[in-house]
């Protein structure tokens, strides 16, 4: 039964040599021209701010956003599968469907009512 | 081809019951005034609750859940059956008897034991202000009732992943509520951030063993494990899945060597909240445990009884000997927590792959005696206050029976029970857990468990002690009283938990006889 695995080990192995050649092999060939942009943790086009232990603190709004966020993320993940095997389960999946959705739309008007999506 | 599941409403209806009512409470937040919350979160837990405890009660009254009738539903992800049912209905009752607990408003000057406001910063102007409004976070009782419902699921749970599902619906609520203490709100945080940190841990660890036994055997279900077990005992992968999966259940009872949280959590917690989990979810990580050992690897019973063989030695050593040594009333119950969780796997190893397990019967009836008991004893810690709180330092409970004689009796007999003296239900549960153990064949267990008993006789007889012939704290010495802490006068909901814990721990241990049948009837896991 565990020889089904044998080619996800492989696959590890497989992984594990390609990190470890690229490691190696980066410092060796690869050029050197920094800028300040280059020096920054995240290339991602947002100015980095100070780190919350040294003073800079980020406003709760982003934590509830994320949330947010990931609550429907969820959701989404279920939807695809209920899309995909729409056929076979019929109106008896539609109906579960759309309960699940009212119970996650609670937690929205949860959100919404106590004033989670206001920015300001 | 995929098939819609059947689902049986009737034996969903208890969970139905709790999930419901829990989804009703966040749109009253949302939608409700301030004013009408709380009664109205009261009274819909109370009815989500007890709902789920008279569902479960008609479910197992209507069918033949033992014999013919148990039977798996929801695409065989839930099991039907008596042992589960008769746990979800104990849960549903004692989430009602907490939920009354968390009701109580009259007994502190700062109205609740919740906070006002979560969000304002403890120790802060507003904080200050807040102390005694009466505004409270209702949030707190659809939070209670989804943990309830997470419960119930999780003794009902006929695969690993359900399992995991329900364990998470258990525990983020109560991580949350652990941390809404009124008063010493740093305190009840702290404790909140230590039981999220490692109960994150032991879900992590519940997850890995998962993943090992699918591996192994390629199924979550638990009735296709149970057979490659019968046929692959002892592959490696499945010796550890089965371990990593008990360290996540052990650590949800609080067994030693998996407890370290308990002591700080139980205080930190508010009382009703400890109450709620020393009470609540110690019957839903046992109905587990339960599940999980006899049923999946109830074929292969030598790899997974010298494992609990030990770790209950170690668990009632360990919550006997450190009780000893705590002077904090909240602490000290929350070591004879561990104790217990090592006494109630006592039970557990009594069990017979052949027929009736006498270890099944005799665990879920000290589970109910148990629960009841120590929710009661937490009830009256809420009771005994000074300026600043509940008092819970053993030193103010020295000559609280001259102030209150009535708490003081009703404190003994909660004492007495959980400590195993005859005529009450603690030692009908012990003698129970016992004997399986004996009938098993594991006397020395049985010895042990005596002798930690024995030990663990003695802090709480210690508090009885104090209560009847020690001087009062703040007496003079002329006899004259002057300050020390008060006893609270209950209200309703209080006086509702008491009367209902105190009457059932007379009860199930005079004439524990109807209950025990009960008990034994329903012994029965849907393989």
């Amino acid at each position: 039964m565990l020889s089904t695995y044998v080619p996800i080990v492989g696959l590890f192995g497989l992984a594990a040599a390609f990190a470890l050649f690229s490691v190696t092999a980066a410092p060796y060939v690869g050029p050197r021209r920094y800028n300040r942009a280059k020096l920054q943790a995240y290339e991602c086009g947002i100015e980095p701010v100070d780190q919350p232990l040294t003073g800079g603190r980020f406003p709760i709004k982003y934590y509830l956003t994320a949330m947010i966020f990931i609550v429907f993320d969820i959701e989404i993940v279920f939807l695809y599968p209920w899309a995909v095997a729409n056929d076979a389960l019929g109106v008896f999946g539609l109906v579960e469907m759309v309960v699940f959705i009212a119970t996650v739309f609670i937690a929205y008007v949860y959100v919404w009512r106590r004033g989670g999506l206001e920015w300001d | 081809m995929i098939e819609a599941p059947d689902l049986d409403y009737a034996a969903l209806a208890p969970l139905l019951f709790l999930f419901g009512a829990a989804c009703i409470g966040v749109l009253v937040e949302a939608f409700a005034p301030r004013e009408v919350r709380h009664p109205a979160q009261v009274a819909l837990a109370l009815v989500g609750t007890v709902g789920g405890l008279v569902s479960a009660v008609l479910l197992a009254a209507g069918r033949d859940l033992t014999g013919a009738e148990a039977d798996v539903t929801a695409g065989s992800a839930l099991a039907v059956d008596g042992a589960g049912v008769f746990l979800q209905a104990t849960i549903a009752g004692l989430g009602a008897l907490s939920v009354l607990l968390f009701a109580e408003r009259g007994l502190d000057p700062a109205r609740s034991s919740f906070v006002a406001s979560a969000a304002v910063p403890a120790g802060s102007v507003r904080d200050r202000e807040l102390l005694t409004a009466h505004r409270v976070q209702t949030e707190v009782y659809p939070l209670a009732t989804f943990a309830i419902g997470g419960m119930m699921l999780f003794v009902a749970a006929n695969d690993l992943l359900v399992m995991f599902i329900a364990l998470e619906v258990l525990s983020l609520p109560l991580y949350l509520i652990s941390g809404l203490a009124r008063r010493r709100r740093l305190l009840s945080q702290e404790a909140a951030v230590k039981y999220f940190l490692l109960g994150a841990f032991a879900s992590a660890f519940f997850l890995y063993g998962l993943a090992l036994v699918y591996g192994a055997v390629g199924s979550v279900r638990l009735s296709t494990i149970s057979e490659a077990v019968a046929t692959d005992g002892g592959d490696v992968l499945l010796v550890l899945g089965l371990a990593l999966l008990l360290v996540g259940l052990m650590f949800k009872a609080s067994v030693a060597p998996f407890h370290t949280w308990t002591p700080d959590v139980y205080q930190g917690a508010p009382t009703p909240v400890t109450a709620f989990m020393a009470a609540c979810t110690k019957v839903a990580a046992f109905g587990a445990i339960l599940r999980l050992l006899y049923v999946a690897f109830g074929t292969d019973e030598w790899t997974w009884r010298p494992l609990v063989y030990g770790i209950a030695i170690v668990s009632m050593i360990v919550g006997a000997v450190l009780g000893l040594t705590q002077t904090d009333l909240k602490r000290m119950l929350a070591y004879s927590s561990i104790a217990h969780a090592g006494f109630l796997l006592t039970g557990v190893i009594g069990f017979d792959a052949t027929g009736d397990s006498p270890g099944l019967s005799a665990t879920l009836f000290y589970l109910l005696a148990y629960g009841l008991t120590t929710l009661g004893a937490f009830a009256v810690l809420t009771m005994v206050r000074d300026g600043d709180g509940e008092a819970t330092h053993l030193s103010s409970w020295a000559g609280l029976a001259r102030r209150s004689p009535v708490l003081a009796a009703v404190m003994t007999l909660f004492l007495l029970a959980l400590a195993g003296i005859p005529l009450t239900s603690g030692f009908t549960g012990k003698f129970a857990v016992f004997r399986a153990a004996i009938d098993d064949g594991a006397w020395p267990l049985a010895v042990v468990a005596l002798l930690t008993s024995a030990v663990a006789a003695f802090f709480y007889l210690r508090v009885v002690v104090l209560m009847y012939f020690s001087e009062p704290a703040g007496s003079t010495g002329s006899g004259a009283v002057t300050e020390g802490p008060t006893v609270g006068v209950p209200g309703l909901p209080t006086t509702i938990v008491l009367a209902v814990t105190a009457a059932a721990t007379v009860v199930l241990g005079v004439v524990p006889g109807s209950v025990l049948d009960l008990a034994g009837e329903a012994a029965r896991f849907v393989g």
